[in-house]
């Protein structure tokens, strides 16, 4: 399936793009996750990696579809 | 009032967005940029936001502080883009009858955005740049 992948902050410098595309067989948050440690190791430097599944902060057991507007959210920093 | 902004903040604006009559207390709390960090001089800050999240998320922040607290009014201000030492990058009011909900209501909203809101902010210094807080620690 293919993904469309935001990133902001430092995992933006990672993956390379503010949005990418990507092709996987992944089902879940988890499955995203893992694939995405595999292809962009730089991410296992981050102290968190959390991701946002159409604007909410999904958990690893959460289904994903093409549809969805998924996003990569390195540690925040605001304020 | 929940505002993502590039340009400079008008605090006025942001405290003006909370008055109310019934009010007896407006807190303000403004986050500047400061010129030094880790015994390094700041050159510049650059924030982004995952703007959709980013105001979904102070939603949140701001119907859970309503939940704990009786608040009249809310407003925040967060800037994106280029800051330099000296400006705001974010002005959050409270307005409340009394004064000790509006102290604890605008510290847990900022507390709580610096944990959960999807900004970003990178130091440039004279020698090179880094997003706060990304990594772990080697």
């Amino acid at each position: 399936m293919k993904f469309t992948i935001t990133s902001y902050g430092i995992a933006k410098d990672i993956v390379g793009d503010r949005v990418v595309v990507v092709e996987t067989n992944s089902n879940t948050v988890g499955e995203l996750r893992s694939w995405l440690l595999k292809s962009y190791p730089s991410l296992l430097d981050l102290r968190s990696l959390f991701i946002a599944v159409n604007r909410d902060y999904a958990e690893d057991h959460i289904s994903i579809k093409e549809s969805d507007e998924i996003v990569l959210i390195p540690p925040v920093s605001g304020g | 009032m929940i505002q993502l902004t590039d340009k400079p903040i008008d605090v006025n604006a942001v405290i003006s967005a909370v008055s109310n009559s019934g009010a007896g207390a407006v807190n303000v709390f403004i986050g500047t940029i400061r010129d030094s960090a880790r015994n390094k001089k700041v050159v510049q800050l650059e924030y982004e936001a995952y703007e959709p999240m980013a105001i979904s998320e102070i939603q949140k922040i701001a119907d859970e502080a309503s939940k704990r607290w009786e608040i009249i009014g809310f407003a925040i201000s967060h800037r994106t883009g280029i800051l330099k030492p000296g400006e705001v990058a974010v002005a959050i009011a409270v307005s409340t009858k009394h004064r000790q909900a509006s102290f604890e209501a605008c510290q847990y909203i900022i507390d709580t955005l610096k944990e959960k809101v999807p900004i970003f902010k990178k130091e440039v210094f004279e020698d090179g740049a880094e997003w706060i807080s990304a990594l772990n620690e080697k």
